[in-house]
C-alpha cells in the first residue's frame, strides 16, 4: 500500500513540475503574473511531496520491507538502523530520489524569497528549476522507481513491478541482500549527501543565469543574487570530494586517497568550473568584464553536474564505482545535450549585448590574471574530460580501446596546479587596471623570498625532489602573500585604534568578509597542497610476513607484531584484529595499532581496515593482509609511510571556516556601509 | 592594441596545455584489450604495458602470503558493452566465461595484498605486461563484482 502511495506521490510531483514549466512559459509569454504565482506554488509543493516519498522509502528500509526491490537490494536485517536509513542513497533508484528531494528543498527556499525586484526573472528561474526536477522525477517514476515490489507470477517467476501484474501474488523475501560492505562506513554515509548538495546547489545560479540571458538583464544582478548559493554549493562539493577521498583512504586499503577514477573525476570537474565561476564573477561585479565567461562557466558547471550524476549511475566507463547498466544512460545523454546546446544558443544570441566597454589594460592586471585563472581551470577540465572520454574516442578513431591512467593525469595536472598556485599568489597582490610591472615585481618578490622558508624546511627534512621543492616554493609564496596581507592589516588597525592584536584581527576579518574568507580558503588549499606533495612524492611502502615479535622498519618507525585475535560479531562479520606496537627512532613505543580484516560472512566479502598512527610529520599506515588461521603465529602486513598527509585532512576545516566567513550574511547596516565604502576603498593593497 | 598582450599570454597557456596533453597521452595511453585480443596479438603486445579485462576463475586463486604472490586465471569476456548486454548482462557473461572451458584463458601473477573483491566470477581489470612465458604480470588490479550492485531478483523459496 505504502509503495503505491509513494509511487503516486512521485507521479504527482512529476506532473506538478511539468505544470510549473508550462505555467512559467504562459506567465512569460502572456505577461500574466498570476501564472507565475501558480508556477511558483507548484514548485513549492514538490518539496513536501518528495519528503513524504523519501520518508516512505526510509520507513520501508528501517522496518524491513523486503518486498520492495530497492529495500531488498541495499539493506538487510543485520545492518544497524542508521545504515539502513541512509541506504536511501545506497543504490540507484534511491539516490535519484534523494537528488530530487534535495533539489526540491532548494527550489522551495527559492520560492520564498522576495521577488519584487526581480519579477521578470521569476518565471524563467522556476522553469529551469522545475525542468531539472522534472527530468529527475521522470527517471524516478518511469525508469528507476524505488517503489517496485516483487511479484510471484503464475509461471513461477519472480519479477519486480510497481503495479501487480495479472494473477500475481506479492512475494516477500525474508531478508535483503544487504549494502555492499565497503559502503558501510560513516564516510560513505556522509559522502553522497555532501556531493549531491554541492551538485544541486549549482542549479540555482544556472537558473538565474539563464533567466538573465532570456530577459536581457545582463548586469551583475543575477550574480549578486546567487553568490551565496554558489559559495555554499562549492563548499559542499569540496567537502563531498574530501569525504570520498577519506573513505578511500580508510576503507579501500591501498594507502592512497585519489585514484583518478572516472567517477572521482566526474565530481571533480564541476568543482573546477564552479571554482573558476566563483572567481570570475568578481571581475564582473567590480569591472563589468568577463561576462561571457561567467555565463559559459555556469553552463559548464550545470551540465558537468548532470554529467557527474550520469557517470556514477550509468556504467559507460569502467571504474570501481560503476554500477549496473541501465536505461537511464540515453535519457541523461539527451538531457545533457539538449540543455547544453540550448544554453549555448542563448549565450550566442546575447553575445553582443554581453560585450562590455571595459578593456583589459595590462597583461599583469588583476583582471588579466583572473582571465588566466579561468583559462587554467578550463584547461584542467579539458584535460580531465579528455582522460575520461579517451577510451571512447580511441575506440571510435582506431577501433582499439585505449585508456590513460594516473600517470597521465599527474603529468598534466602537476604543471597546471603549479601555474595555478603562481596565479593565486600574484593575483592577490596585483592591482586593477594599469600596472606598473616593476612595482608588481617588487610586491611579488618579497613574499616569494619569504615563502622560500617552506622549501628550505622541506630540504632540511629530507624532502628533496625538484618537483616537490618547486611546489613547496609556490605554496610558501601563496601563504606568505596572504599572511603578510593579514599581518599588515592587523598592524594598521593596531596603529589606528590601539586594539590588542586579537581584536584587530577579528575586526579585520569580519570587516571585509569576502576578501578574507577567500584568503582563508586559499590558505587551506595551500596547506592541502603540502599534504598532496608529501604523499605523491614521498610515500614509502613495504610488505612482509612476520612471526610474533618480529618487526618491520619504515620511515623512521619500527612496527612490532604482537598477536592476532579472531572473533565473530553479531552483525555478521568475522573479524581478524591484529595488535602491533609502533616504536619511534628512539625505541619508545608511540602507539598500539589494530589493523584488521572484517569478513562479511553472508556477502563473502572481506574488508581491510588500516591501523593508522597519525602525526603532522607523517602517517604510519598498517594493513593486515593475511594471517595463519590455525596457529595464529604469523601474519602478513603491508605498511605505508605517508609523509605530511595529515595536512591534507586538516585543510578542509580551514576551508569551512573561510567559506562560512565569506558567505555569512552581513547585517543591513553593515551592508549599507560596505556599499558606501566600496566606492572609495582602494581595491588593491596600498603601497607598503 | 593592448588586448594583444593578454591574448598572447592566454595563447601560450593553451599551447602549453595542448602540448602536455598530447605528449602525456602518447606516453601513457594503454591498449585496453580482451583476453582473446591479447593472445591474438601476443607477439606484438609482449613486454608492452596494456590493460586487460577478464572473469576471475575462482578455483585457480592461489595466494602465497609469505611472499605476497597472488596467482589466478582469468577467462575471456567480450569487451563490447552491447555484446555484454545482448548476452544477458555482465553478471551472466562473467559466470558463462568461467564455466565455459573452451574460452581462452590467461594466467595472472600479482605481487601485493590479496584484494578484498577477488573471488570467483569477479570482473578483473588488470594493468601490466605479458611476459615471454605467456603469464600476465599485473602491476595494478581493479575488481568489480557486478552481482553486488545489480538488482538480481530473489529466487522463490529464498
Amino acid at each position: 500500500m505504502a509503495a503505491i502511495v509513494g509511487q503516486a506521490i512521485l507521479v504527482v510531483a512529476l506532473l506538478l513540475a511539468l505544470y510549473a514549466v508550462v505555467a512559467a512559459l504562459l506567465a512569460a509569454y502572456r505577461h500574466q503574473p498570476r501564472w507565475a504565482v501558480s508556477a511558483r506554488n507548484a514548485l513549492r509543493l514538490i518539496f513536501p511531496l518528495l519528503t513524504v516519498a523519501a520518508g516512505i522509502v526510509v520507513w520501508a528500509l528501517v522496518t524491513y520491507h523486503y518486498e520492495l526491490a530497492y529495500v531488498h537490494e541495499v539493506s538487510e536485517r543485520s545492518m544497524p538502523t542508521y545504515l539502513r536509513a541512509t541506504a536511501l542513497w545506497g543504490g540507484q533508484a534511491g539516490s535519484l530520489l534523494f537528488w530530487s528531494w534535495l533539489m526540491s528543498i532548494f527550489a522551495a527556499v527559492l520560492t520564498f524569497r522576495d521577488w519584487s525586484r526581480d519579477r521578470e526573472m521569476l518565471p524563467w528561474v522556476v522553469l529551469v528549476t522545475a525542468g531539472t526536477l522534472a527530468f529527475f522525477l521522470f527517471l524516478n517514476t518511469v525508469l528507476e522507481s524505488p517503489f517496485r515490489r516483487f511479484w510471484l507470477l503464475p509461471n513461477g517467476d519472480i519479477e519486480a513491478y510497481v503495479l501487480p501484474p495479472a494473477g500475481a501474488q506479492l512475494f516477500i523475501p525474508k531478508d535483503g541482500r544487504g549494502l555492499n560492505p565497503l559502503l558501510r562506513h560513516p564516510g560513505m554515509v556522509a559522502h553522497p549527501p555532501f556531493l549531491y548538495l554541492g551538485f544541486v546547489g549549482f542549479v540555482i545560479p544556472y537558473a538565474f543565469a539563464m533567466a538573465a540571458l532570456i530577459v536581457g538583464r545582463l548586469d551583475a544582478r543575477w550574480i549578486r543574487l546567487t553568490r551565496r548559493w554558489a559559495v555554499v554549493s562549492w563548499l559542499f562539493l569540496y567537502l563531498g570530494l574530501i569525504l570520498g577521498s577519506r573513505w578511500a583512504y580508510d576503507v579501500l586499503g591501498w594507502g592512497g586517497y585519489w585514484g583518478w577514477d572516472p567517477v572521482e573525476i566526474s565530481a571533480f570537474m564541476p568543482w573546477l568550473t564552479g571554482t573558476a565561476f566563483l572567481h570570475s564573477v568578481m571581475i564582473q561585479e567590480r569591472r563589468n568584464m568577463l561576462k561571457h565567461w561567467n555565463i559559459l562557466l555556469i553552463i559548464l558547471t550545470y551540465d558537468l553536474v548532470i554529467f557527474g550524476t550520469f557517470l556514477t549511475r550509468s556504467g559507460v566507463l569502467s571504474s570501481v564505482h560503476s554500477f549496473a547498466q541501465s536505461a537511464i544512460g540515453p535519457a541523461f545523454f539527451i538531457f545533457i545535450t539538449a540543455t547544453f546546446l540550448g544554453s549555448m544558443v542563448l549565450l550566442a544570441w546575447r553575445w553582443n549585448d554581453l560585450r562590455g566597454q571595459e578593456q583589459i589594460a595590462s597583461a599583469w592586471s588583476r583582471e588579466a590574471l583572473f582571465l588566466y585563472t579561468n583559462l587554467v581551470f578550463l584547461s584542467m577540465v579539458a584535460v580531465n574530460f579528455w582522460g575520461v572520454v579517451y577510451p571512447i574516442v580511441s575506440e571510435l578513431a582506431t577501433g582499439q580501446k585505449a585508456t590513460v591512467g594516473p600517470p597521465y593525469y599527474e603529468r598534466v595536472m602537476g604543471p597546471l596546479s603549479a601555474l595555478m598556485l603562481f596565479l593565486m599568489g600574484v593575483a592577490t597582490v596585483a592591482p586593477w587596471g594599469k600596472v606598473d610591472t616593476r612595482r608588481l615585481a617588487r610586491l611579488v618578490l618579497k613574499p616569494a623570498l619569504v615563502g622560500l622558508v617552506l622549501p628550505a624546511w622541506a630540504w632540511w627534512q629530507g624532502y628533496r625532489k625538484p618537483g616537490a621543492l618547486l611546489g613547496f616554493a609556490l605554496i610558501g609564496f601563496v601563504m606568505a602573500v596572504i599572511l603578510y596581507d593579514i599581518a599588515r592589516g592587523v598592524w594598521a588597525r593596531r596603529q589606528a585604534h590601539g586594539d590588542p592584536w586579537w581584536r584587530a584581527l577579528a575586526r579585520l576579518l569580519t570587516r571585509n568578509r569576502r576578501r578574507y574568507g577567500g584568503y582563508i580558503v586559499h590558505l587551506s588549499i595551500a596547506i592541502m597542497g603540502i599534504g598532496i606533495i608529501g604523499i605523491e612524492y614521498f610515500q614509502l611502502e613495504t610488505q612482509r610476513t612476520l612471526a610474533a615479535g618480529d618487526a618491520i622498519s619504515l620511515g623512521g618507525y619500527t612496527m612490532v607484531y604482537d598477536s592476532v585475535a579472531i572473533f565473530n560479531t553479531n552483525d555478521g562479520r568475522q573479524v581478524a584484529r591484529a595488535t602491533v606496537r609502533v616504536l619511534d627512532d628512539q625505541g619508545q613505543v608511540v602507539a598500539t595499532l589494530h589493523p584488521r580484516q572484517d569478513y562479511y560472512i553472508r556477502e563473502q566479502q572481506p574488508m581491510t581496515i588500516p591501523g593508522v598512527l597519525s602525526t603532522w610529520g607523517a602517517e604510519f599506515y598498517v594493513l593486515l593482509v593475511s594471517w595463519k588461521p590455525i596457529t595464529v603465529e604469523g601474519a602478513t602486513f603491508k605498511v605505508f609511510y605517508n609523509p605530511l598527509v595529515k595536512w591534507l585532512w586538516a585543510a578542509p576545516w580551514i576551508a569551512i571556516a573561510g567559506t562560512l566567513l565569506a558567505a555569512w550574511p552581513e547585517g543591513r547596516r553593515r551592508r549599507v556601509r560596505a556599499r558606501a565604502g566600496a566606492k572609495t576603498e582602494a581595491p588593491a593593497p596600498a603601497s607598503a | 592594441m593592448e588586448n594583444r598582450k593578454y591574448l598572447i599570454g592566454g595563447a601560450l597557456i593553451l599551447v602549453a596545455v595542448v602540448y602536455l596533453v598530447i605528449t602525456s597521452t602518447r606516453a601513457n595511453a594503454q591498449y585496453f584489450l580482451t583476453v582473446d585480443e591479447l593472445l591474438a596479438r601476443q607477439a606484438e603486445m609482449t613486454g608492452r604495458k596494456v590493460r586487460i579485462s577478464g572473469a576471475v576463475v575462482g578455483e585457480t586463486i592461489q595466494y602465497d602470503a609469505d611472499n605476497l604472490e597472488l596467482r589466478f586465471v582469468i577467462a575471456h569476456v567480450p569487451g563490447d558493452l552491447d555484446e555484454v548486454e545482448a548476452a544477458g548482462g555482465l553478471a551472466k557473461v562473467l559466470a558463462d566465461a568461467v564455466n565455459d572451458p573452451t574460452r581462452s584463458r590467461l594466467e595472472v601473477v600479482y605481487y601485493g595484498p590479496k584484494p578484498d573483491l577477488l573471488r570467483n566470477e569477479a570482473q578483473a581489470i588488470l594493468t601490466g605486461t605479458l611476459g615471454e612465458d605467456g603469464v600476465f604480470y599485473a602491476d595494478e588490479l581493479l575488481l568489480k563484482c557486478p552481482t553486488r550492485y545489480e538488482a538480481a531478483e530473489p529466487q522463490a523459496g529464498q
